[in-house]
């Protein structure tokens, strides 16, 4: 009670003098109040900056510091002559800060213009996203356009390195390239083989970003980057080119639905040309559709047909039960009738050499041969030969063929296999083998990769492959099934094939698969090249008419590209070579050639 | 006659210039802030320093006004305090009037610089409620409380509506420290602050929803982290990053990478509490607590009722503008824009700062002239 009289006593002197007791007294309360006051911001600052320093200074950390990626940009891919087949080049993907963007909702019109793309469509997706912090607005976009948005400096939108795979060669190299994804990993062909290879290590940095998502400062680098490593193919990009505009005419020329080329160097077993159709540009993916973009030539099964025979012809050599000219061989008025079925030929050749067999391509003949030989003699030639083996080449995807076990064949499925029927082979398989008998019956594996000749296996003695080989000659000489594969000034040795499809339930009548593997220079044989025209339609069906001037045209373009010697000039003509005021011309072989004498194989059960 | 008034308004001017009346701890004191300020200005303004610049020009201005002021004696200030008091209302007036139908105004716009007549209150309220008081009987009875509380209703009022619930709160704290300070009895304080407490139910109707949803996310910040709440944590996270010593002056990353917001302004505070840490936070409160204490010094050592009262209120208002900054940026209080003064960015808040303290500077200057 007291203090009240004093604040009343005091009160009237306050006025007029300095401050009386009852201000001092509330002064000492408002210093008091005030001290309490100042005392719970103090503490307030202790517990924030002292006690919980380390949970705010990660929060603001991770407000700002972030690990972003360094793009690498992949490996270039050249071919054996360092022309780019592969490149990599820099592009920039738009991305946002959706909440950011839509804030600014009236520039979206704007956005999408410098964009490309809908301005309705792009509101709506950044909506839909609006509890994220990164969209991408558009991929893959050229330097000079993104900049073009970027300029716009609308808040929250903002850019990424990225790399992009070109393909100068587009469409031609697409199956042995194969492509890679919008991430920049290989999906198909080599660079799904040599991603890891191609791919290398994006790097990682740490930056520090502002509100806006822009990087002000790298802080510094998490992990460093490793640029993808550049590879070199054994492909010849003319050869290629001149591979695949051959086999487009062609196809054009008899109407037919697909076709492969594969071109081997017989000394090393690299690939020099692997081309299919249809194929596809590998620079635009998304307009393509699966059997465009099928490697054919190791992945699409086939019968060989007669291009067999040169193998079976091996094995009958090295039986020692046959040589080129013995014995004779009764092909029995060109029709075998062999348990209950059919095996004839186009003509009756009466009386053939096994050279003849070839020449002439007698399927009586070769069924003959088959069935004097033991099973496993013939089963392993196949085998050795590579058929029904993958071929190593590490391409992906490729297939293994299919060649039932020896012991297994009935009689009529060897004589049949005599010929090429009954088993399934890659037309790589096949140029494969041919690069064998090339090789002096050394096997190289195949490879897409310059340079990389692995252990080679000698198959059979060099002997017998060049007698192989020599009978190969003929089927392209006068009186061949194959004359149309000659080339001038080279010899060459080669086998048609013409096989009815496989359809199901047995064998389509009217649908053939026309083939040609050969081989040039035949004295020392430098390529090998298998040519396959699916389902030919018009004009002609026979491997020789069809293929062989394909092979023909290829080889002597890469003969010339590569520089290789003639080993027949005027080799035609009784005369020798042509001569002309400037030296040699070389020479064209005569037109009357009769080419017509391809045999048809029938249909097998 | 004109050569005259030219040579005594002359003669006035230097003596003001050459002979100030101040105080000099506290002219000291105030000098120190106003560097601290601009340099944490700079750093928080990405070294801007046009914004430095334009800072600085206020001070200048500010103390030509606080020299100005401190030359007039307290019993003629008291003798215009009611026409001052209802100049200033009247200014809130035109600016509701004229802030019909376009929303929230806060500004009158004078050719030369733009100013908010709110600021004025939070002088000249604390002066009207000391002029009331002045003569009569102390502690004051119902009836003058009614009538001080009538003197502060209808500004507050009339600020709380443009709408700008900060300032209507401080002016009305002004107003009350001026009356507290009088010697209100006890139980009639309390009984008062229970009136009020029962009101705030009343008064939470008549907020606006985005004054409600700040007091709400204050809460819990987390409910709402990109809208009202991410001021607060944003802000949190600028002091507790600071740690002891902090990060170093221009090394505020919640500033510099703009995730801090209003950091020249309300914010700036948080700047300077990541940049110089505890440690620094500590020096700057110190600083505050003698800028305060020597108010309250020169308040208990006037000469009347009207100095004591309004000095008093003038450097308690003081202590509420730092430790609702204060409180904001640390997450205690809600977000109202309150500047720290002298040190945020903001033209009206230094310059009717500064002759605040002019009027202090006076009132100290004439605390013996009657003895």
């Amino acid at each position: 009670m007291s203090w009240r009289n004093r604040t009343a006593a005091s009160s009237a002197s306050g006025r007029r003098r300095g401050a009386g007791p009852s201000t001092r007294r509330r002064m000492v309360v408002v210093v008091g109040v005030l001290s309490l006051a100042s005392l719970g911001l103090v503490a307030r600052a202790f517990d924030l900056q002292v006690v919980r320093k380390q949970f705010y200074q990660d929060q603001g950390d991770a407000r700002f510091l972030r690990v972003m990626p360094i793009a690498v940009s992949r490996g270039t891919i050249f071919d054996r002559n360092g022309e780019p087949l592969a490149v990599s080049t820099p592009m920039m993907s738009i991305w946002a800060n959706p909440a950011e963007v839509l804030e600014n909702d009236d520039r979206i019109p704007a956005l999408a213009k410098s964009l490309g793309v809908d301005a309705a469509e792009l509101k709506d997706r950044l909506a839909q996203r609006a509890d994220r912090e990164f969209v991408y607005l558009r991929r893959q976009m050229p330097p000079e356009a993104a900049q073009a948005v970027l300029d716009l400096g609308i808040p929250g939108v903002n850019s990424q390195r990225e790399y992009r795979r070109y393909y100068p060669s587009g469409e031609v190299t697409a199956h042995v390239l194969g492509f890679t994804n919008i991430d920049d990993h290989g999906q198909e062909g080599l660079e799904l083989a040599y991603d890891d290879w191609l791919a290398g290590k994006p790097g990682a940095k740490r930056v520090i970003r502002d509100r806006m998502g822009h990087v002000v400062e790298d802080v510094e680098q998490v992990r460093e980057p490793k640029p993808g490593k550049n590879l070199t193919l054994s492909i010849d990009r003319r050869i290629q080119f001149l591979a695949y505009n051959e086999l487009k005419n062609a196809l054009v020329q008899f109407e037919a639905e697909s076709g492969s080329v594969v071109i081997l160097d017989a000394k090393t077993g690299e690939v020099l040309a692997m081309a299919n159709l249809p194929t596809y540009n590998p620079n635009a993916v998304r307009g393509s559709v699966p059997s465009q973009r099928r490697n054919r030539a190791m992945t699409d099964l086939l019968e060989p047909g007669s291009t067999i025979k040169p193998i079976l012809m091996t094995a009958a050599l090295s039986s020692g039960k046959f040589t080129p000219t013995s014995p004779l061989i009764d092909t029995g008025g060109g029709h075998w009738f062999f348990q209950g079925h059919d095996i004839h030929d186009t003509h009756n050749w009466g009386v053939l050499t096994p050279t003849g067999v070839i020449t002439k391509s007698s399927n009586v003949g070769a069924a003959h041969i088959a069935m004097q030989l033991d099973t496993p003699l013939m089963y392993d030639t196949y085998r050795a030969f590579g058929f029904g083996n993958s071929t190593n080449s590490g391409f992906p995807g490729e297939s293994a063929g299919l060649l039932r076990v020896g012991r297994d064949w009935r009689p009529l499925e060897k004589a049949i296999m005599g010929y090429g029927y009954g088993l399934n082979v890659t037309p790589l398989q096949l140029a494969n083998a041919y690069a064998t008998l090339a090789d002096g019956g050394v096997m190289h594996t195949p490879t897409f990769i310059k340079g990389a000749d692995s252990e080679p296996k000698a198959i059979v003695t060099p002997q017998i492959a060049a007698q192989v080989v020599k009978m190969m000659e003929t089927v392209t000489a006068p009186g061949g099934t194959a004359t149309t594969a000659q080339i001038a000034n080279y010899i060459v040795a080669g086998k048609t094939g013409t096989a009815h499809k496989a359809s199901a339930g047995g064998y389509s009548k009217n649908n053939y698969t026309a083939a040609f593997a050969g081989m040039v220079p035949a004295s020392d044989p430098r390529l090998v090249g298998v040519v396959i025209i699916d389902d030919p339609k018009k004009r002609s069906y026979y491997g020789g008419m069809v293929s062989g001037p394909v092979f023909a045209r290829v080889m002597e373009g890469a003969l010339r590209l590569l520089d290789v010697p003639p080993d027949n000039i005027g080799r035609w003509y009784a005369g020798g070579p042509l001569q002309s005021p400037n030296g040699l011309v070389g020479n064209k072989p005569p037109d009357d050639m009769s080419v017509d004498n391809e045999p048809i194989e029938d249909a097998t059960p | 006659m004109i050569n005259a008034l030219q040579a005594r308004l002359y003669r006035f001017a230097r003596r003001m210039l050459t002979r100030p009346r101040i105080d000099l701890p506290l002219a000291a004191g105030l000098f120190v802030l106003a560097c601290v300020g601009l340099a944490t200005l700079y750093s928080a303004g990405d070294a801007s320093l046009a914004l430095v610049g334009g800072q600085a020009a206020r001070f200048v201005m500010g103390t030509v006004l606080l020299l100005l002021v401190s030359r007039i004696p307290p019993t003629v200030l008291r003798s215009w305090t009611p026409w001052l008091y209802a100049g200033s209302t009247l200014l809130l007036v035109v600016v509701a009037v004229l802030g019909e139908g376009r929303g929230s105004i806060r500004w009158l716009d004078l050719g030369v610089m733009r100013f908010q007549p709110s600021e004025l209150l939070k002088l000249t309220m604390p002066m009207m409620v000391a002029w009331y008081l002045h003569p009569r009987q102390l502690p004051p009875s119902w009836k003058d409380m009614a009538v001080v509380g009538v003197m502060i209703a209808i500004p507050a009022g009339l600020i709380a509506e443009q709408p700008d619930l900060g300032t209507a709160v401080l002016v009305t704290a002004a107003g009350a420290f001026a009356l507290f300070l009088s010697g209100v009895a006890w139980w009639r304080i309390g009984l008062l602050l229970a009136a009020v407490g029962g009101m705030i139910p009343v008064a939470w109707h008549f907020l606006h929803q985005y004054q409600r949803d700040r007091v709400l996310t204050l809460l819990d910040p987390e409910s709402d982290p990109l809208g009202n709440g991410w001021h607060i944590i944003q802000s949190q996270i600028a002091v507790g990053s600071g740690g002891v010593f902090g990060k170093g002056w221009q090394h505020s990353t919640q500033s510099r990478l703009e995730f801090l917001p209003e950091h020249t302004t309300d914010f700036i505070f948080a700047v300077f509490s990541e940049e110089f840490g505890l440690v620094g936070v500590l020096a700057l409160l110190a600083l505050y607590a003698f800028i305060i204490g020597r108010c309250l010094w020169i308040a208990m050592e006037a000469r009347d009722t009207y100095s004591r009262l309004l000095a008093g209120a003038i450097g308690m208002s003081f202590f509420v503008y730092v430790f609702v900054n204060g409180g904001m940026i640390a997450g205690m209080l809600p977000v109202v824009g309150v500047p720290l003064p002298l040190v945020s960015y903001g033209g009206t808040s230094a310059v009717s700062l500064l002759t605040g303290f002019g009027v202090l500077m006076s009132i100290h200057a004439n605390r013996k002239m009657h003895d």
